[in-house]
């Protein structure tokens, strides 16, 4: 009964042009039956995908990976809702027993640890992101913690168990999931560092090395031994195959997403999975092939034309996801396009903008930037600290065709031309709400 | 603006790895900035906990979660560096976990006292109710720090995040009445202390970008103690966008209309 209601407010919901019809739907189910998320998991092979950064990305990238021709559908929040209305949504529409990939907010992961009986649980990165909202650091450390020490109890002896796929290069989430029975540490990287200085188990200092390796300088806290690591574009395993990982999607962080993505798809297919094994039903080669084709995760990285320009769409919502972005610009140097960057202060994106002061905006010395979004007056004072040249835009859109006009005049589209340059797209940054305003527009 | 041969003024941020949590680091680039747009020498130093406190002219002490704030005020009252410095007539500026441990005492998240760096006649305990989180618009007290030539600060603008609640002593003096939001959470609606070149707040935002008369403030304490002169203008254009915005917003959202009369003219 609670699943019919369920998609009847999500077909009201979308025939109102109420939103992508998966929330209410969702809440109503839950309301009417408050143990739904466990029932629709029952008899499922699920995977749970969290993280302060990179989780939309990661959980598209292994749907990619789970779906090869002739292969069943997968049960994916991949509009975005990612608390449990969001995830009875995207079960309820699909048949019992097809596989589910969730995504899930971090604050909600011990929930559906306990209520799914996930498969695999993939673990990306945590760091600072809507305090006002989200627990601190290292309060939702503890809580995974606690939830992954759970799991040693609910693994029935003879059942397959829960494979962990952990980033080891966040001490914060080593933390975490250091309890779960079975993990597999990926390195994965992380670039931002500031939010796991102090050791989580002795309140020691944590000292970061070049190679990657971490220690914590008071007790035996350090990066745990790796099952695979990445070296440039290449995922290792510690059995020694090397894949590289070529993807559509740019930056490192990407790459990221996708080793963890690689490593962790087969395991929901086969839980005694190898990677160096070869033939069905997945290998890492054959995941990391398939989620290579993946080319934008709702709206994110996409390219849009507006006026006879090329506008890429970015995302990053917290200090850390902005640092992997100017990353990405560093990729190209010598990049002098203009760039627009649009901020709001929603529920959905924390009500406090003090994490803008956290975010090096001097790195952009030398691009036109255009500030906008519904404080931008915020933006626009942590560029003047930044000695940043920018220009305040109120709508959005007119922020781009600034930007478009601001352009040094594009190269000439000689006809015939062999040789014809393409200009760097524009580069459009924001976070959440601000982003999904500008995708829906351009 | 007579400052000893004591040059370039320093500005440190205090421990960044362990209070950098909620944007506070912006204070110290305010004020690097402000000095540095007036011709003044200055040197920004990031004191990162593992080393030795540096000498500096104004320390800024930023928020951070309760396990780190602990470690933070355990270790600066080892090194001693800030009680000296204090004592010398350096500014100390502390923000939420920064300002608590400034006071005498101050709780950690499962609610254990712990000794703060007691330079404020403050002390802070776990507040029973809800998180205070949200816009927070105080007017400056009366007996509160005041300008060059005397002028009252403006209402102070920032964005609260905390648990603790506040109890200022009668050798502080508070900094500020609420008039939307909690601060300190006391019963007198107060929020911050001060006392000497000592200064704490709830506020982030970061509390100076959007209050730079404040920043100013603690400038003029660090250029010229002895005869803090008025510091020279700055365009403070975007910044009075900002404010403007701020306050109105947070009248918006006020539950009655005292607020206006209260803040008064806004800037």
């Amino acid at each position: 009964m609670a699943v019919e209601a369920l998609a009847l407010t999500n077909r009201l919901s979308r025939a109102l042009g109420r939103g992508s019809g998966t929330v209410a739907g969702g809440r109503v189910g839950l309301a009417l039956d408050p143990s739904l998320l466990s029932t629709l998991a029952r008899g499922r092979r699920v995977a749970l995908v969290s993280g302060t950064n990179g989780k939309t990305t990661t959980t598209r990238m292994m749907v990619a990976a789970l779906t090869g021709p002739g292969s069943a559908a997968v049960a994916t929040n991949d509009t975005g809702a990612n608390m449990p209305a969001g995830h009875v949504s995207a079960m309820a529409g699909t048949l019992p027993g097809t596989d589910a990939v969730l995504e899930v907010d971090e604050g909600y992961l011990p929930r559906l640890v306990d209520e799914t009986r996930a498969r695999v649980i993939v673990l990306l990165n945590l760091s600072r992101d809507q305090l006002d909202r989200i627990s601190e650091v290292r309060m939702l450390a503890e809580r995974w913690r606690r939830s992954m020490e759970g799991l040693q109890a609910q693994s029935a002896p003879d059942g397959p168990g829960t494979v962990v796929v952990a980033n080891a290069d966040d001490p914060m989430v080593v933390w975490a999931g250091s309890p779960a029975p079975r993990v597999q540490w990926v390195g994965a990287g992380q670039v931002w560092h500031n939010d796991a200085v102090g050791c989580p188990a002795c309140g020691g200092g944590i000292t970061f090395g070049n190679e990657g390796e971490w220690g914590c300088d008071q007790c035996d806290f350090a990066r745990p031994t790796l099952s695979a690591w990445l070296e440039g574009s290449v995922l290792v395993t510690a059995e020694g195959s090397r894949f590289p990982v070529d993807i559509r999607l740019p930056g490192r962080f990407n790459r990221a997403n996708a080793a963890m993505a690689a490593i962790a798809a087969p395991f929901m297919a086969d839980p005694d999975h190898d990677a160096t094994s070869s033939g069905p039903p997945l290998t890492t080669a054959l995941a990391l092939s398939r989620l290579s084709n993946v080319d934008q995760v709702a709206g994110r990285f996409a390219t849009r034309e507006r006026k006879g320009h090329s506008v890429r769409l970015l995302l990053a919502k917290n200090p850390a996801g902005w640092t992997a972005v100017f990353d990405l610009f560093d990729e190209h140097p010598g990049d002098d396009a203009p760039v627009v960057l649009s901020i709001n202060a929603r529920v959905a994106d924390g009500l406090d903008t003090s994490w803008l002061w956290d975010v090096p905006f001097e790195r952009l010395a030398g691009r036109p930037v255009v500030a906008t979004g519904d404080r931008r007056r915020d933006l626009a004072l942590r560029l003047r600290y930044a000695e940043v040249a920018y220009t305040v835009v109120d709508d959005p859109l007119a922020a781009v065709d600034r930007a478009i006009e601001m352009r040094p005049s594009p190269v000439s589209q000689h006809a015939g031309s062999s040789e014809q340059e393409v200009a760097d797209p524009i580069d459009l940054l924001g976070n959440y709400t601000a982003f999904a305003e500008l995708w829906s527009r351009l | 603006m007579t400052r000893a041969n004591r040059l370039p003024l320093t500005v440190a941020v205090v421990y960044p790895d362990l209070l950098g949590t909620y944007g506070d680091g912006g204070n110290g680039l305010v004020l690097a900035r402000r000095a540095a747009w007036r011709g003044i020498d200055t040197q920004l130093v990031q004191a990162w906990s593992g080393q030795p406190l540096p000498t500096a002219d104004i320390y800024c002490i930023g928020g951070g979660e309760d396990g780190p704030e602990v470690r933070a005020a355990a270790v600066l009252n080892a090194d001693r560096t800030l009680h000296r410095a204090v004592d010398g007539g350096a500014v100390v500026f502390g923000v939420c976990a920064g300002f608590q441990m400034l006071g005498s005492r101050f709780p950690d998240s499962a609610n254990r006292s712990h000794d703060g760096l007691g330079l404020l006649d403050a002390t802070t305990r776990k507040g029973t109710g809800h998180r205070a989180v949200g816009e927070l618009v105080a007017t400056v007290a009366t007996d509160g720090p005041r300008l060059p030539g005397g002028e009252r600060l403006p209402p102070l603008t920032g964005f609260e995040n905390h648990g603790g609640v506040t109890t200022v002593g009668p050798q502080a003096r508070r900094l500020a009445r609420v008039v939307h939001g909690v601060g300190n959470g006391d019963d007198q609606r107060s929020e911050g202390a001060w006392s000497g070149r000592v200064l704490g707040t709830y506020l982030h935002g970061p509390v100076l970008a959007r209050n730079t008369a404040l920043a100013d403030l603690l400038l003029g304490w660090a250029i010229s103690p002895s005869a803090p002169g008025s510091l020279e203008p700055l365009d403070d254009t975007e910044e009075l966008a900002l404010r403007n915005e701020r306050l109105e917003s947070a009248e918006a959202s006020a539950p009655n209309r005292l607020f206006a009369r209260l803040v008064g003219h806004r800037h």
